[in-house]
């Protein structure tokens, strides 16, 4: 072996062959097949894409930095399921390009966060948590009330969405500003067909407490407001049933 | 620096400059998005930058013919200032959230000072711009000396340091402006994405050209380590970052993975990151700064080889231990920790190669601040392997994942081994480039060294106490069966730990300034006392080196 070493050594394309094929086993071993053995996602038959506006929250989200300090990713242990509910599964991420499981719990985790508290609790929150949360250490963000919501180019973001596998439907991406518009202006003519795209369950309404303008916090609020409703797959997970997991 | 360029490489260098500030014109005039146009211009100003500096030196006499056969050692000594500077900046920033999150009003009431934006430039700024910078400084040096064998030519030096810190400041410029992937360690968009792929690529060839070039027969291991960093890195970084922009004119693309892969992806490319980036490299590091200083040839051969092809064969399983108890599937965890386990005994070949290199040498581990700065960055490599081997165990990750520990962990690493090292092989390197016999101050670096350990001590001490009473609290029950404590009681409770831990980082970041200082000082002291010739760079074969070849 030491031998062989001491020739292959003196040779360095070789030597470079031998490093990429040696580090390459292990990713593809592990990664190759979570995209070939059919039960690594589970089946959600009720699960709805994102609306362009919890789109645009989610990445606001990203853009903040928010997944730095909140996970998205209840593990299968007793204590998180107590905490914050049936644990996550595959599926519920399936359209998350890229995921946001998170790696640090610096506030709580957030994969249940959707209608566990009222859009104006969000907005005092994200304008001074303090003000809602008196021990918390999470920054202000009174930027996001103040900034209207760019969503111009919001076609093209959907139909990247579409390119990477997120099943919108080309009504949805010709649709996709107005939907995105329609869904914090109730009442509006630009509501229209954004129940008809992504169900009657969507919520529509105005988030920040401002209907005249649509802003990146109408967008954020929307978002949270539906992390772990987009299927029900967690809550009819049989192990969970059995554990008489609450809700 | 131009002075040393030939005629045609003036040239070359000018063209390429044009087309890179063409490039960013057209970015400014198409670009959609005015993200978009702000990346334009600092492509557009870096290349205008070059070409003025270009011109100012274009009709410097061409350089002396023999020019070729001494070291080429400028671009070595314009890396390490770099990595020194990004090394200041990111751990002020690091400081600056640290203190945050124990007083979160010690900011601006602007979105680019909020914590989520700072964190990733802390930490691209550490990792990529201070570890990058010394990883390719002295990779340069390094591949020289073990070769006995000349840069092939002046300019691809030149251009691997001014395009990689060019990727530097548009990742970190983007994530003040918002512009982020959200992976992380793999922040920044596509365009950037595209452009580390060309500079990389020029850097492996350069790297292939000089060992091609060798006089010795053999490749010395601290080459293997920077091949396999250069290669792995390259790999990694084109995987993770396969994503559809928008359009082309956009900053904004979405990864091509999602859910389940996309987190396996990220983790694989997450932790190879450490293992390539911030271990690869600097054992290729350790492995020659420690016998060089220390006067010793390395350990042994056979543990060389052992440690290095167990790196790289076991790190790239053990992503999946991030994952662990997720939606994972559980056969890709079990691969994970299993893999994990074993991977303790080549880190520790490494680490126990390193300091066996020592045997006969302690004394001056005593007396050398510098060679201490290496010994302890051994231990703490040694340390920091055996905790992530440990944390990567599922039931002990059920307690450490989303806690603190993980950061005491990774700064364990980070500090004790990742930037001692780094600060040994320069304090070593720069009394050589700058042609003195030491450095300006061996006290500072004495008082550098006490202020790194005692700042990492504080830092890590500070997490793990946070970090297990966190994971504690959060699955402590009462005595009717339910959840003791609220999450908000447990973020109560980490306050002392967050002073504690900016403290510790404030001291960690002192060291570096004082650092900085004595690295001026000792360049400085070499301008002022030197004329040109005694400044030259030594002739190739009565170079260092070759006392410490492959195969003793």
């Amino acid at each position: 072996m030491f031998n062989f070493h001491y020739r292959l050594e003196r040779y360095s394309i070789r030597f470079a062959i031998m490093v990429v094929i040696v580090a390459s086993i292990g990713g593809f071993v592990e990664i190759a097949p979570l995209f070939t053995i059919d039960e690594t996602v589970e089946p959600a038959p009720d699960m709805r894409v994102y609306t362009p506006l919890e789109l645009a929250g989610r990445n606001i989200y990203i853009r903040e930095g928010c997944y730095a300090c909140h996970s998205q990713m209840i593990r299968s242990l007793r204590d998180e399921v107590e905490r914050y509910g049936p644990y996550s599964l595959a599926a519920e991420s399936q359209y998350d390009h890229p995921m946001l499981w998170g790696s640090k719990r610096t506030g709580p985790d957030l994969a249940r966060i959707g209608g566990k508290y009222s859009d104006y609790w969000h907005v005092v929150h994200m304008n001074n948590p303090r003000d809602v949360v008196p021990e918390s250490v999470m920054p202000s963000y009174r930027w996001l009330g103040r900034n209207e919501l760019d969503g111009k180019d919001f076609a093209l973001h959907l139909r990247a969405q579409q390119k990477v596998g997120v099943p919108y439907t080309d009504e949805m991406v010709e649709n996709a500003i107005n939907d995105l518009l329609g869904q914090a202006k109730p009442d509006s003519d630009v509501m229209e067909g954004v129940l008809d795209r992504y169900g009657e369950a969507t919520n529509l309404r105005d988030f920040d407490g401002d209907p005249t303008r649509v802003t990146e916090l109408d967008a954020l609020i929307a978002y949270l407001q539906i992390l772990g409703r987009l299927t029900d797959v967690a809550h009819q997970n049989p192990v969970m049933k059995k554990l008489g997991g609450q809700e | 620096m131009v002075g040393q360029l030939t005629v045609n490489e003036r040239k070359l260098a000018f063209i390429i400059l044009v087309l890179i500030t063409i490039f960013g014109m057209v970015m400014v005039i198409t670009g959609a998005d005015s993200l978009f146009m702000i990346h334009g211009l600092i492509f557009f100003l870096s290349g205008v930058g070059g070409i003025f500096l270009v011109i100012s030196g274009f009709f410097l006499p061409p350089p002396d013919a023999d020019t070729i056969h001494h070291y080429y050692d400028d671009p070595t000594r314009a890396g390490i200032i770099l990595a020194m500077v990004w090394a200041v900046f990111a751990m002020f920033i690091g400081d600056w959230v640290a203190w945050l999150l124990a007083y979160p009003e010690l900011t601006f009431d602007a979105a680019w000072a909020s914590f989520g934006r700072l964190r990733p430039v802390h930490t691209t700024g550490i990792i990529f711009g201070f570890g990058g910078n010394a990883l390719i400084a002295t990779s340069f040096h390094v591949v020289q000396r073990t070769c006995r064998a000349r840069m092939p030519d002046n300019l691809s030096p030149w251009i691997v340091i001014f395009g990689y810190n060019l990727f530097c400041l548009l990742a970190v410029s983007g994530y003040f402006l918002g512009i982020t992937q959200s992976k992380e360690y793999a922040e920044p968009e596509w365009y950037a994405d595209i452009w580390l792929v060309i500079v990389w690529s020029i850097y492996f060839l350069l790297y292939l050209r000089v060992l091609a070039r060798r006089k010795e027969p053999h490749i010395y291991v601290a080459n293997w380590y920077y091949m396999a960093f250069i290669l792995v890195v390259a790999i990694l970084h084109i995987v993770n970052n396969l994503a559809i922009p928008i359009s082309l004119v956009h900053v904004k693309s979405y990864s091509a993975f999602a859910g389940v892969q996309d987190a396996m992806t990220q983790w694989w490319y997450g932790h190879n990151a450490v293992a390539f980036f911030l271990t690869a490299g600097f054992l290729g590091m350790l492995y020659y700064f420690l016998p060089k200083r220390a006067g010793r040839p390395i350990y042994s051969y056979r543990m060389s080889i052992v440690g290095f092809w167990g790196i790289t064969f076991f790190y790239m399983w053990v992503g999946s231990h991030h994952l662990h108890y997720t939606a994972l599937p559980t056969w890709v965890q079990t691969l994970g920790m299993t893999f994990s386990a074993m991977l303790l005994i080549p880190s520790w070949i490494a680490a126990g190669n390193a300091l066996l290199t020592l045997n006969g040498a302690w004394h001056k581990v005593r007396d050398d601040a510098t060679l201490r700065f290496m010994m302890v960055a051994a231990v703490f490599y040694g340390l920091s392997t055996f905790e992530g081997s440990f944390m990567a165990i599922r039931p002990v990750n059920a307690l450490s994942h989303y806690t603190d520990w993980t950061i005491g962990h990774v700064h364990a690493g980070a500090l004790g081994w990742v930037a001692l090292i780094t600060f040994g092989a320069i304090y070593a390197l720069v009394p050589w480039l700058w042609k003195q016999k030491s450095m300006y101050s061996p006290k500072l670096v004495e008082v550098h060294f006490w202020l790194a350990l005692s700042g990492t001590l504080i830092y890590v001490f500070a997490m793990w106490n946070s970090g297990i009473i966190q994971g504690l609290m959060w699955r402590t029950y009462n005595e009717s069966g339910t959840l003791a404590y609220s999450f908000v009681q447990s973020m109560v409770e980490m306050h002392p730990y967050y002073i504690a831990r900016a403290i510790g980082g404030l001291f960690f970041l002192t060291g570096a300034i004082v650092g900085c200082y004595n690295i001026w000082m000792t360049a400085r002291s070499a301008r002022l006392l030197m004329t040109k010739a005694e400044f030259e760079t030594p002739d190739l074969g009565i170079a260092s080196g070759q006392d410490i070849r492959a195969g003793e």
